[in-house]
């Protein structure tokens, strides 16, 4: 009895730091409809100005929590000033897109400072416990629970009382009529960028103590927890948030005392997948809403695709076909295989994100799936290597697309949060499993690639292979494009609603293109695993999400060719330049960030 | 042919259309009007399954469709233009009017149950015969409909929605909307934005739609266009009918006058509402 006690204080604890995050959540998406995926970054950061504060500038408590909140909230403007306001005309996609860059540069800059090893960060409070009827309680629990009811209070007397705060409700309840009304919708931002950023940063700060570590793994979890919270007590909504992030905290807690500490996050994303389908306006949603008119074709930047002549293209690929009878290095070939392996993966997500406009954020779960059916199958069934790389491929097309499809009545924004929780919660169960997927270990002796009883262990066949492979994908989406599946997809993406009132069903079609996507990735993964020959939960992971995503953005969204060519440009010019390996991923985010900004469209345009 | 009783919808506090009753005949063509926020769009898209009424029931051809999908709905022969113009903008004008075909696709989507979509995604992949010709054979059609609207869309065919002048996007939608083939064809505001020169020319199109036996009903503000083109007239002010008739008697109904002039004056509305 005592120890159920003790679980909902600690629920509740927990459910106190998601609100702290999610209630910025909810006030960014209140004024601006974004969703953004920077807020975990900020809690990262502040988590990392707690531990400078108090291991190396020993600041006394209540200043380290004043330093936290001020420098937060300084980035948090400095994201709203140069990241997102020159953004406020472009397409729909572009903030989105853009608070994805953020979240990753913000990460990898902390990364790079403070080294990804976990930290210790002190409480600074006395190590007591009190006895409370049956449970426990510490004083770090008890200032978690005051600075929760502080904000709460300053937050609700700020909103409330003051000219601003009365702005940032108009702005929330009705942009276009508060503009008019004159309210300055910069200053609006700035205010709820810099209290979200705040109450953020302070709250990563705590958790810190909390446990008694930090590391840089803590953004990512922050965001899609904050979100979870957000998005049960039903988006923009504050209080909701409050309600939402308390619920979040005791299922999580409950669900640990059940099961175990493996299985926390997985209630989380499960809580936010139940959520999606079945009220995907949140628990306290008041009446159900069409959107209103008009979403006309904003969610991608329009242009005029680059047309490049068949010849060319022609010519291209048999340069690249006859590449390894030169004589050019191993290195050189090795570098173009993993060109190919991404450009599979982005052919799968510019089918997904830029053809269907579906932003998936988790489509390296579609890798994994692909992977480990393939290792399994030719490890434990005997299954020849190239027919269990085509089982791969199956396999994560049905597998990803029943995963994905609660997500398919979702829009825009959700849809990324939809599919980064739905590929966090693969990872967790290739974790999980054991049984099937041997857990934490991984697999090993995986066998190498083999054709009709030949192997593949040259990297000149290796070469030939992955680059035909790849292909022979490109060329059917090509010509999927062309059919009137292209054209019914490019419809549903510009505006879903008119397509529905043709007569497109959004769950068809976006389980075709998920299903035809899928199974590029999955192919891709399944050849990885047996060019790796050991893979792990972790060998698929959300960097190469973002990799594919900027891969995708920066060839054009939708654009086939474009995919290739900038899996070849990512892969192959670091390499160039000789970009040492810990700064590719922060300058992966500033390209991602800069395309955002000055070429939407990407280097071959849109399609 | 179609229908409506009792057709309520509320947003909140708001009552966007109240207990509408309306009935449609074959080839017959009805204009509703009235102020901005009457409930004249609201009422379009439960009509068309976009939105779905609190009360009240549609029939369409004999059939009770209250609450169908909208894509059931276009499949059976409903087809809409929307006020503000909701045009695939990324895709060429041939491909916005394709989609509008969409419903009419057989040999690439066969009526299969539960494999049906792996079946169509094959098709498009393989492409055989049957599925070229159809295709080819819808794009014919595609020029038909658009040479309907002489030289404004032909020479665009191959240029994205996007970059069309105003006027064009909304030729395109009706396009789209004829390349169903409907049974009802409904249009919101087709010349909101228009010059007096497109909005002849839009009149003229859909007189001859109407000549043609197409079954119309039309929201529109040119109340011109009105008399000359309806066969019947509803007002709508706040959601209610407040008048119904012939052109001629409709315009000179003095509620109506009052919920065009008065409105907003103190008093008129509870005049109204009482009456
Ligand atoms: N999705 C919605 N949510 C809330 N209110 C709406 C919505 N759609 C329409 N309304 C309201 O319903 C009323 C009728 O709107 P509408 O049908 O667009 O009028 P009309 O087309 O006659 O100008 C307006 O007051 C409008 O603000
Ligand atoms: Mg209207």
């Amino acid at each position: 009895m005592s120890s159920w006690l003790d679980y909902t204080i600690n629920g509740l604890i927990v459910g106190n730091v998601y609100a702290l995050v999610a209630v910025g959540l909810a006030l960014i998406f209140g004024v601006s409809r974004l969703i953004n995926f920077a807020q975990g970054s900020i809690y990262l950061v502040g988590a990392y100005i707690g531990w400078v504060a108090v291991v190396q500038l020993h600041t006394p408590l209540p200043l380290t929590i004043i330093v936290v909140a001020v420098a937060a909230a300084i980035v948090g403007l400095i994201i709203e000033r140069f990241g997102l306001r020159p953004l406020q005309n472009s397409v729909r996609i572009a903030p989105l897109l853009a608070t994805i860059g953020i979240s990753f540069v913000l990460d990898q800059l902390v990364m790079l400072t403070f080294s990804p090893n976990p930290r210790a960060l002190p409480s600074q409070l006395p190590d007591v416990r009190f006895q409370v009827g049956g449970g426990t309680i510490g004083p770090l629990d008890l200032l978690i629970a005051g600075v929760g009811l502080t904000s709460a209070f300053l937050l609700f007397v700020f909103l409330r009382y003051s000219k601003l705060g009365w702005a940032v409700r108009a702005a929330s309840q009705d942009r276009d009529a508060a503009m008019q009304m004159g309210v300055d919708v910069n200053r609006v931002n700035q205010a709820v960028f810099g209290i979200a950023a705040a109450l953020g940063g302070v709250s990563g700060m705590l958790v810190g103590m909390y446990y008694n570590q930090i590391d840089t793994a803590m953004s990512l979890q922050a965001t899609l927890k904050g979100v979870v919270a957000e998005v049960v007590g039903g988006a923009g909504n504050v209080p909701g948030a409050v309600i939402g992030s308390l619920l979040l905290g005791l299922v999580e807690s409950y669900g640990v005392a059940v099961f175990g500490t493996s299985y926390r996050n997985l209630f989380a994303f499960l809580l936010l997948v139940v959520v999606l389908v079945l009220r995907p306006n949140g628990l306290f949603a008041s009446a159900r809403q069409a959107p209103p008119e008009p979403l006309t074709g904003t969610f991608i930047a329009p242009s005029r695709p680059v047309r490049i002549p068949h010849w060319a293209l022609a010519v291209a690929a048999a340069g690249f076909a006859l590449l390894p009878l030169f004589p050019v290095s191993f290195y050189v070939l090795q570098t173009l295989i993993n060109a190919w392996l991404l450009g599979m993966l982005a052919l799968s997500l510019t089918l997904v994100a830029g053809t269907m406009g579906q932003v998936s954020l988790g489509h390296a779960a579609l890798l994994a799936i692909g992977a480990y059916t393939s290792a399994l199958l030719s490890l434990t069934l005997n299954v020849p290597v190239g027919l269990a790389v085509i089982g791969g491929g199956l396999m994560s097309a049905a597998l990803g697309t029943l995963l994905i499809s609660p997500s398919f009545r979702l829009r825009g924004h959700y849809v990324s949060i939809a599919t980064l929780a739905i590929g966090e919660i693969v990872s967790l169960v290739i974790l999980n499993w054991e049984s099937v997927t041997r857990g934490p270990i991984g697999i090993s002796g995986i066998p190498p690639l083999s054709l009709f009883g030949y192997d593949l262990i040259s990297p000149t066949s290796i070469y030939w292979f992955s680059f035909a492979v790849m292909v022979v994908l490109a060329l059917l989406q090509g010509r999927l494009l062309g059919s009137h599946l292209g054209r019914s997809f490019r419809a549903i993406r510009d505006d879903d609603i008119a397509a529905r009132a043709y007569g497109l069903s959004l769950n068809r079609y976006k389980s075709l293109a998920f299903i035809f996507g899928g199974f590029a990735a999955g192919v891709s993964g399944g050849i990885a695993a047996h060019l790796y020959s050991y893979i792990n939960h972790e060998t698929f992971n959300t960097q190469q999400s973002i990799l594919a995503l900027t891969v995708v953005i920066l060839g054009g969204l939708g654009n086939v060719v474009g995919a290739m060519l900038g899996a070849v440009a990512l892969v192959g010019l670091p390499e160039v330049f000789r970009v040492a390996a810990e700064y590719r991923i922060l300058i992966y985010g500033i390209v991602l960030l800069l395309l955002v900004r000055f070429r939407p469209q990407g280097l071959l345009g849109t399609m | 042919m179609l229908s409506l009783r009792g057709l309520t919808r509320r947003f909140g506090g708001l009552t966007a259309v109240d207990a509408i009753d309306l009935d449609l005949a074959k080839g017959e063509l009805v204009s509703i009007i009235g102020p901005n926020g009457a409930g004249k769009t609201t009422l379009f898209n439960l009509v068309t399954g976009l939105d779905r009424p609190d009360a009240g029931t549609i029939h369409f051809e004999g059939q009770d469709i209250t609450g169908l999908s909208p894509e059931r709905l276009a499949a059976g022969g409903i087809a809409r233009t929307f006020q503000l113009g909701r045009v695939f903008g990324n895709l060429s004008v041939m491909d916005n009017v394709l989609i509008g075909a969409h419903t009419r696709l057989r040999a690439v989507k066969p009526a299969v149950p539960v494999i049906g979509p792996l079946l169509e995604l094959g098709l498009a992949l393989l492409r055989p015969a049957s599925v070229k010709a159809e295709e080819e054979r819808l794009r014919e059609e595609v020029r038909a409909i658009l040479a309907r609207f002489g030289e404004r869309l032909l020479p665009r065919i191959d240029q994205p929605a996007y970059s069309l002048s105003y006027a064009n996007r909304r030729r395109v939608e009706i396009a789209r909307a004829l390349a169903l083939k409907p049974r009802l064809l409904l249009l919101d505001e087709p010349t909101a934005g228009m010059n007096p020169t497109e909005t002849a020319e839009m009149q003229a199109l859909v007189a001859e739609l109407k000549a043609e036996g197409l079954t119309i009903l039309l929201i529109e503000h040119k109340l011109e266009m009105v008399m000359r083109l309806s066969d019947r007239v509803i007002v709508m002010d706040e959601g209610r009918k407040i008048a119904e008739g012939p052109g001629e008697q409709v315009r000179v109904d003095s509620k109506v006058i009052e919920a065009y002039l008065g409105h907003g004056l103190s008093g008129t509305s509870e005049q109204d509402s009482a009456a």
